[in-house]
């Protein structure tokens, strides 16, 4: 894919300003209605699924004290690994971007949640909610277009590194709670310069970082151990294991929010003086669900909505399979395609794109410069709606 | 979650902290107490919250609530209040209620509510309260209280003005199957209750208050408007001729009060008032933002975001997005309103009745509402 501004075929092009004001519209009325009918089933919904989570991760634990006999082992693992995804996923995720605000309680709020996970919540906060949702998509602004260790858009220029991406993706899987972290931290960009890396404020927070992965290992590779007495090593393979499980799982959902094919990508300038209908248009557009099961749903976090995640970042996530056929009716309506697929459909589509442009742009094809990707509007142009 | 507990201090730490702390390097980052609270959130050393046992109707439009306190509750001098937490709609909502019980052996606190009209949190627990519910508490506080040693005292009271005084009274003079008792401790008290409601029927307690007058315990003047018509302060010397010889407390609407005080105070006759609501919070259209840390005031017009008003004028504000969506911008909002620019949404903070820290607002797409405080 290349960015939106540089394609034959404008996907938007057929949309008036009009229109996409309209569609905003549509939005906001959406988002209130939820806003409107939020009440003691939502709140009672999150209560119960923290409450499932810990009573979950802590039987687990329980079990794994005796981790030396392997059906212990086992259930222990699955159970460690599913309660950890489901903290990361569908709590964590989704109380630090503020769905769960409302109902003032402090102890379930984006001020106050520390998930479990290598990445200090504040530092995943910013990147996330800050930038990721603000600037979605948009090449040279939103990061998570390949987290700086690969390129997943045709825009994105050829270095020779990214001729071991599928390597780096598969790394960055296995290990993903610390890509996080030192994607958070943005540690690529500021180990380049003796002045980045001497900053007290890089300091400061590569201190905070170092200290959660300190709080978070002692706990899984040192005190669950050895209160396990003589299954000490199996629990350490066990936690490891459920670590493990946790990274390539979440890993692959989140591949899927923005990397199969049919996502579009955006140029920087198109987004000054976007107005709000443009937003959502970007989000709708720069956005992959995936199609399946509630237990799927519930298990990506809902992250599986992600056009609808998107759109409304701080609506509960129970919510969204709600709106979903809402949203999808309103692409229809407004002639736009909805991107979604199963999630082994999904999962490939994205490794596919990562494989693919390892490699510099058409180098299969011997085209020297592709000759069908004719921009569409020049560079001056800033609204992103243009006729073609 | 907080963070775990700083341990400062020379000493060595104790068994038990020992454990505690393992305990916290297991359960990181979440705390020990937020297992325990998935199966016994009463216990000991938990935050202080209660269960609600029993709901007894009272009047058409309130209920006395019985509730079953958390293990550290510290007790109550009767006369005081608790503030209470509980979910209504799925929001955490405040109120401080008074305890309309003395203490009781079966250690269980009692408030009793009226349900006002457009009141969101007296309409729930009037008529969807329900046995097993957990709500949040704080400690008994208040110096809405009886000496110790006795004296002549001079009850006012309208509407709910009455709860505190029925815990005092029941606290002195119980009610048993057999009558009210008289108790030694309770000789040295001689009081006179005038009682102020609308109608008869309206009266919380007045069973109650009628069984101690019959039993000679206290006098009871009942005032209903519908028939007696509205209370005149200067009428109080007619109705109670030792007026002078006793102490009054009173404990009702600020109209009540206010007129209490005044005539009080012109006669150098003392005076002790408990006030339920402080301030009517109004809403209106901008107002100005004040800064609690920093000392700032800043004036806001209805269509400027805080966060803009409080940076045009030097404050330094948290931030993110500046659009609404990522939360960067969260700041705890003391008292007053605040309106939503995106929906119209108003926030109201009500200082004592809101949760102690305040309630968190976003700045980017909040504006003034009136006159706010902000703890930042």
């Amino acid at each position: 894919m290349t960015v939106l501004q540089k394609k034959t075929h404008n996907p938007i092009g057929h949309l008036t300003p009009e229109d996409i004001e309209q569609i905003g519209v549509e939005l906001d009325a959406m988002r209130q209605s939820v806003i409107d009918t939020r009440g003691a089933d939502d709140a009672a919904y999150i209560r119960k699924v923290i409450s499932a989570q810990r009573k979950l991760e802590l039987g687990s634990r329980a079990i794994l004290l005796v981790s030396f006999f392997p059906p212990a082992w086992l259930l222990g693992t699955a159970g460690l690994s599913v309660a950890k995804i489901i903290e990361n996923m569908e709590i964590g995720h989704n109380i630090m971007h503020g769905q769960w605000d409302w109902m003032r309680d402090p102890k379930i709020h984006s001020t106050s949640w520390e998930w479990d996970h290598a990445s200090p919540s504040e530092q995943w906060k910013h990147a996330h909610n800050e930038l990721h949702h603000t600037y979605t998509n948009v090449i040279g602004k939103d990061n998570d277009l390949g987290y700086g260790i690969m390129r997943v858009d045709e825009d994105q220029r050829w270095v020779p590194m990214y001729l071991a991406q599928p390597l780096w993706n598969f790394l960055n899987a296995c290990f993903f709670e610390y890509g996080i972290a030192a994607y958070d931290l943005e540690l690529g960009r500021n180990l380049k310069t003796k002045k980045r890396r001497q900053s007290p404020e890089f300091r400061a927070r590569g201190k905070q970082v170092l200290a959660k992965i300190r709080k978070q290992m002692t706990k899984d590779y040192v005190i669950h151990p050895l209160l396990s007495g003589p299954s000490f090593l199996h629990t350490m393979a066990a936690n490891a294991t459920a670590n493990l499980v946790r990274n390539l799982w979440s890993h692959s959902v989140i591949m899927c929010g923005h990397f199969p094919e049919g996502v579009e990508t955006f140029e920087r300038r198109s987004i000054d003086g976007e107005t709000r209908g443009e937003w959502y248009l970007r989000q709708m557009l720069g956005s992959a669900n995936i199609s399946g099961s509630k237990a799927m749903h519930f298990m990506t976090g809902n992250l599986s909505h992600q056009i609808e995640h998107h759109l409304f970042p701080d609506l509960p996530s129970n919510r969204y399979a709600e709106i979903a056929p809402k949203v999808q009716d309103l692409f229809q309506r407004y002639g736009l395609t909805y991107a979604t697929g199963s999630l082994p459909r999904q999962v490939a589509s994205a490794w596919h794109k990562v494989i693919r442009l390892s490699l510099p742009n058409d180098f299969l094809s011997g085209k020297k410069k592709p000759a069908d990707v004719q921009p569409m509007s020049t560079v001056d142009e800033p609204a992103m709606a243009t006729a073609a | 979650m907080s963070a775990s507990l700083q341990y400062a201090g020379a000493r060595k730490p104790s068994l038990r902290q020992r454990l505690v702390r393992l305990a916290e390097r297991v359960t990181t980052p979440l705390l020990p107490a937020d297992y325990l609270d998935l199966f016994d959130p009463l216990r000991r050393g938990a935050d202080l919250r209660g269960r609600i046992m029993a709901v007894h109707p009272e009047t058409a439009d309130a209920a006395t609530i019985e509730i079953r306190p958390g293990a550290d509750w510290a007790g109550h001098v009767p006369g005081q209040y608790v503030r209470i937490g509980v979910d209504v709609d799925g929001v955490r909502q405040w109120r401080a209620y008074s305890l309309t019980h003395g203490p009781r052996a079966d250690g269980r606190i009692s408030v009793t509510i009226k349900a006002v009209p457009e009141g969101k949190v007296s309409n729930h627990l009037v008529r969807r309260g329900r046995p097993g519910t957990l709500v949040h508490l704080e400690q008994a506080t208040g110096d809405f209280v009886l000496p110790t040693e006795g004296g002549r005292f001079l009850f006012v009271t309208a509407g709910s003005g009455i709860t505190p005084v029925i815990g005092m009274l029941r606290n002195l003079f119980p009610v048993s199957d057999a009558g009210a008792v008289r108790l030694a401790r309770s000789e040295p008290y001689d009081i006179v209750v005038l009682h102020v409601a609308p109608t008869a029927s309206d009266s919380i307690f007045l069973a109650n208050l009628r069984e101690l007058d019959a039993a000679g315990l206290i006098r009871l003047i009942s005032r209903h408007s519908d028939e007696h018509g509205r209370l005149d302060v200067d009428d109080l010397t007619e109705l109670v001729p030792d007026l002078a010889e006793r102490v009054t407390l009173a404990c009702g609407p600020a109209g009540l009060l206010d007129a209490l005080q005044q005539h009080h105070d012109a006669r150098e006759l003392p005076l002790v008032t408990e006030r339920f609501r402080t301030e009517r919070i109004v809403v209106g259209d901008g107002g100005t933002v004040a800064f609690a840390r920093s000392g700032t005031e800043v004036t806001a017009d209805a269509g400027t975001p805080i966060l803009d008003a409080a940076e045009d004028a030097g404050v330094l504000m948290p931030s993110g997005c500046r659009m609404g969506i990522c939360f960067g911008c969260v700041l705890p909002l003391r008292s007053g309103s605040v309106r939503d620019l995106r929906n119209g949404e108003i926030t109201t903070a009500t200082e004592g009745e809101t949760a102690n820290g305040g309630i968190r607002i976003q700045t980017c797409i909040n504006a003034a509402a009136g006159a706010c405080e902000i703890d930042h």
